[in-house]
């Protein structure tokens, strides 16, 4: 097991160098000139070639690259072109947000639909079946801005019960140790503001919910539905077992293998893909940051937020790999 | 028997969903009570103020984006100020220089500073530390201090650097001796960039003093979220007795326009800039809000690359100026905050020609025109059309589209082009456009901020988009830049503005009014034309 986990941490060092590459060129690809879009539309020519030159995108691009790399390897991310603080430095707050966002997101579909999913499998054709299967076909066609700014409406404005936007109480905001609030108020012992951003979570969370929650419903289903028809399961009811336990105990250890795939790779998704409900919501995330960096030509902060999400999604994929056989104890891997 | 059970489940989900609802409200109701009572026993004293943007650096002379002066404008002063709602410097409007003289040959400038001023970290305000700010932006680079290079002609022993000396003639004098005479230059003095810092502070802090902002203003720095919030809070030792009105103030960054209605709809927020035009009348109706029109310092455009054919000729862009129904594009577009621009300078600034008399929407003239141009049938072109929202044009696309049927009845078919916002920019800059739609928004009011940066010979390559050269402009517009004499200069740009009239550079179509709401509640608050608005004076009701 230690073998294999070690084996996988070795494969990802390849896959993160090709990352870089990747990433590298593609920006540099893109057209435009980061001096001129730093400095604006009102600089001059002499002040654009200062700044190029003391950004050092005059040099060939292979050295560019070989320099990022080796900062890389000293822990050093690059230092942002338009707030000139490291990268690395600034970086955690906002990486903060979105996994605290991305978690809660995925509890609650998680929750939500793989129950859902085993519902519809054990009733299956029942009018739950139907109506919770037409629910999640509408959920993973809803567009986030359109489903969040009605929530916004609804929950905000006319019932007036849930913020809409924003991680805190800007009155009253957390002081942040962790940068996660959940766990930062909990250690603080302030109940009131815990409340507060768990109320502040609930709005883009369950937007954020609503794709993942859809898919991991219809993927526990189809394979509950599979599960269900083997013969152990009709064994265990010819038993006269329980239909509860039948379905909870020994036939979801089986189904839920395949979910587990599709929860890994929706986390990985909901951590780069959070870009929309935080701009609806106001959320200070990594998305939000990538995607202003891009507006800007930020070179270090784009690909280093990259780098670190798609660092993240990886070892998503590692953990979830490891998980099968802890889960199933046939996989085996040596 | 399963029909049972999916019942019983159908049951139990709801009864779970009901108490987690419950314990919602109850703790929303004795949350609401409690800033209930807040809120009826003393007036609201802090300013949750929602923007669309984060700030890129406090430190006001490193800053270029409007996001930053909104918040460096309540904690920096400048020595001299505009008026609350125009670009006049005249010494009423409490800058930090009482008075100031200027010698006969415009060379000499002498400011008497404000006496009993203090920055918020405790240190005195008087002639050295204004020496010390000249010295640091001077010693700096176009990277570090933009505005500093482009308003005054460069840095440090650059020939074209306008600053020969800034001495402290005593504790409370400080004299400007220029090169050469500089018109805007009292005005360029009142930019948000050119906020005097605290000398201590900015020694202390080097390059961390854009986190660690510090002035004279009526606010002081608390804390800066990124990507969130900025707070600035009450400075007790403001120079100017009882202000500010407010204890402090948050500056909120919610992006989408939607989402931050939504925020000002539901008490989140108590003033929102950037509003749709499109919801401003669901603002009017509601009796909680109010809808403020910040007063328009900017022009939105069609430019034509003059160096490319058929638009090199004069009788062409005269032809499509004709083609254009503007009051159809301000009123379908803008909703209507915006007026039909003549002149690619708006009104509010002095100088602005109002003699001129517009193209008028007339295609049989445009037809005409081009007949004699020799394209009886018009021609193919290409139609840029602008891939973001800006505050001088809030849909370029649609713009386009518009322009687009305008051309087509005078046989002109164009083709709508778009690129990434700042891809469109080089590829305009460098001529590449046949027409483009763009715009421009005064950094200080002076008409030299709108007409020699936009179509002056020497800016082709930067924001001289259109290429277009004019010897006779050009004179008219350098010796503007260095008459000292108001009436003088206001002459030397009517007439400018009559040759572009005539040449026809660029087709202006609007100057828009940005919208901001708030809480119905709020008072003193005045929109400046320059985007960013002081607000010591705005406190609820």
């Amino acid at each position: 097991m230690l073998n294999y986990a070690g084996r996988r941490l070795l494969q990802l060092i390849p896959v993160l160098l090709g990352m870089t590459f990747i990433v590298f060129l593609i920006i540099r690809a893109i057209p435009g000139d980061p001096a001129q879009v730093i400095l604006g539309q009102q600089a001059t020519e002499d002040a654009v070639r200062a700044l190029r030159e003391q950004l050092g995108l005059d040099d060939p691009w292979y050295i560019q690259y070989f320099e990022y790399l080796t900062g890389l390897f000293t822990g050093d991310l690059g230092e942002s072109l338009r707030t000139s603080t490291p990268v690395a430095d600034e970086i955690w707050p906002y990486l903060a947000a979105t996994i605290e966002l991305s978690v809660f997101a995925i509890i609650i579909a998680i929750i939500v639909g793989v129950n859902a999913g085993i519902i519809s499998a054990w009733f299956q054709n029942s009018w739950f079946d139907y109506t919770a299967m037409v629910l999640a076909l509408v959920g993973v066609s809803m567009p986030i801005f359109w489903l969040g700014l009605m929530n916004q409406w609804i929950f905000s404005i006319e019932l007036g019960v849930l913020p809409t936007t924003g991680r805190e109480n800007v009155r009253d905001p957390v002081d942040p140790i962790t940068h996660f609030y959940v766990i930062d108020t909990i250690i603080q012992g302030n109940f009131d503001q815990l409340a507060v951003v768990f109320r502040h979570l609930i709005l883009p969370g369950t937007a954020l919910a609503t794709i993942p929650m859809a898919i991991i419903a219809r993927m526990t289903r189809s394979s509950m539905l599979e599960v269900m028809r083997s013969d152990y399961i009709r064994t265990a009811r010819a038993k006269g077992m329980k239909m509860f336990l039948v379905v909870y105990k020994h036939a979801l250890k089986n189904a839920i293998i395949p979910v587990l795939t599709i929860i890994g790779l929706q986390m990985g998704l909901l951590l780069g893909g959070a870009i929309l409900t935080e701009t609806i919501f106001g959320w200070p995330g990594i998305g939000r940051y990538i995607y202003d960096a891009i507006g800007f030509r930020d070179y270090p902060v784009i690909q280093s937020g990259i780098l670190v999400v798609a660092f993240i999604f990886v070892m998503i994929n590692l953990f979830v790999d490891l998980l099968y056989s802890f889960v199933d104890p046939r996989i085996k891997y040596d | 028997m399963s029909k049972k059970k999916l019942w019983s489940f159908a049951l139990m989900l709801l009864l779970a969903l009901v108490t987690v609802l419950a314990a919602c409200s109850s703790e929303e109701a004795a949350e609401g009570e409690a800033e209930g009572e807040a809120g009826e026993e003393e007036v609201q004293d802090t300013l949750i103020f929602g923007r669309g943007g984060d700030s890129v650096t406090l430190d006001p002379i490193g800053a270029t984006d409007g996001e930053s002066f909104k918040v460096t404008k309540n904690i920096f002063e400048t020595l001299v100020n505009f008026g609350e709602q125009d670009t006049e410097v005249v010494p009423e409007n409490m800058g930090l220089a009482e008075s100031w003289e200027i010698s006969e040959d415009g060379l000499t400038y002498t400011f008497d500073l404000r006496e009993g001023v203090l920055f918020h970290d405790g240190t005195e305000f008087n002639a050295e530390a204004v020496v010390a700010n000249f010295e640091r932006w001077a010693a700096g680079g176009p990277d570090e201090f933009p505005y500093y290079g482009s308003m005054f002609g460069g840095f440090g022993d650059e020939e074209g650097h306008i600053i020969e000396s800034v001495t402290a003639v005593d504790d409370y004098t400080v004299e400007f001796q220029l090169k050469r005479p500089s018109a805007p230059f009292l005005k360029n003095l009142a930019m948000s960039p050119f906020g005097i810092a605290s000398p201590a502070a900015f020694e202390e802090f080097g390059e961390e003093f854009g986190s660690n902002p510090v002035g004279t203003g009526p606010f002081q720095f608390v804390e800066w979220q990124r990507n969130d919030t900025v707070t600035i809070e009450r400075f007790e030792d403001y120079w100017q007795e009882g202000l500010p009105n407010l204890e402090s103030i948050i500056f909120r960054a919610i992006p989408d326009n939607s989402a931050r209605l939504n925020a000002l709809l539901s008490g989140e927020i108590d003033l929102a800039d950037g509003i749709n035009p499109a919801d401003a009348q669901t603002i009017a109706d509601n009796p909680d809000l109010q809808l403020w029109e910040r007063p328009s310092m900017n022009v939105g455009y069609l430019g034509f690359t003059t160096t490319r054919e058929p638009f090199d000729d004069p009788l062409v862009r005269r032809a499509l100026a004709y083609a254009i129904d503007k009051q159809a594009i301000v009123d379908a577009f803008f909703q209507g905050y915006a007026e039909t621009a003549k002149n690619p300078l708006p009104p509010v600034i002095a100088g602005y020609n109002d003699e001129i008399e517009d193209y008028s929407y007339n295609p049989e003239k445009a037809r005409e025109l081009l007949a004699q141009a020799g394209y009886p049938d018009g021609f193919e072109m290409e139609l840029w059309a602008m891939p973001v929202p800006r505050p001088y044009m809030p849909d370029g696309q649609k713009v386009a589209e518009a322009i687009q049927a305008n051309l087509a009845d005078v046989g002109v078919e164009a083709e709508i082009v778009s690129y990434e916002w700042a891809t469109y920019l080089e590829k305009a800059q460098n001529g590449e456009a046949d027409a483009f739609l763009l715009g421009w928004t005064g950094d200080n009011g002076d008409a030299d901020n709108f007409l020699y940066v936009l179509l002056d010979k020497d800016n082709i390559g930067s924001n001289n988009y259109t290429r277009y050269s004019n010897d006779e402009l050009h004179d008219i517009l350098i010796e503007a830049q260095t008459e000292t004499d108001e009436a003088k200069r206001a002459e030397l740009y009517k007439r400018a503005q009559e040759i572009i009239h005539e040449d026809v550079p660029l087709v202006p179509l609007a100057h828009s009014t940005p919208l901001i709401a708030g809480d119905a509640d709020i008072t003193g608050y005045t929109p400046h034309p320059t985007g960013s608005d002081k607000l010591e004076n705005v406190a609820f009701e």
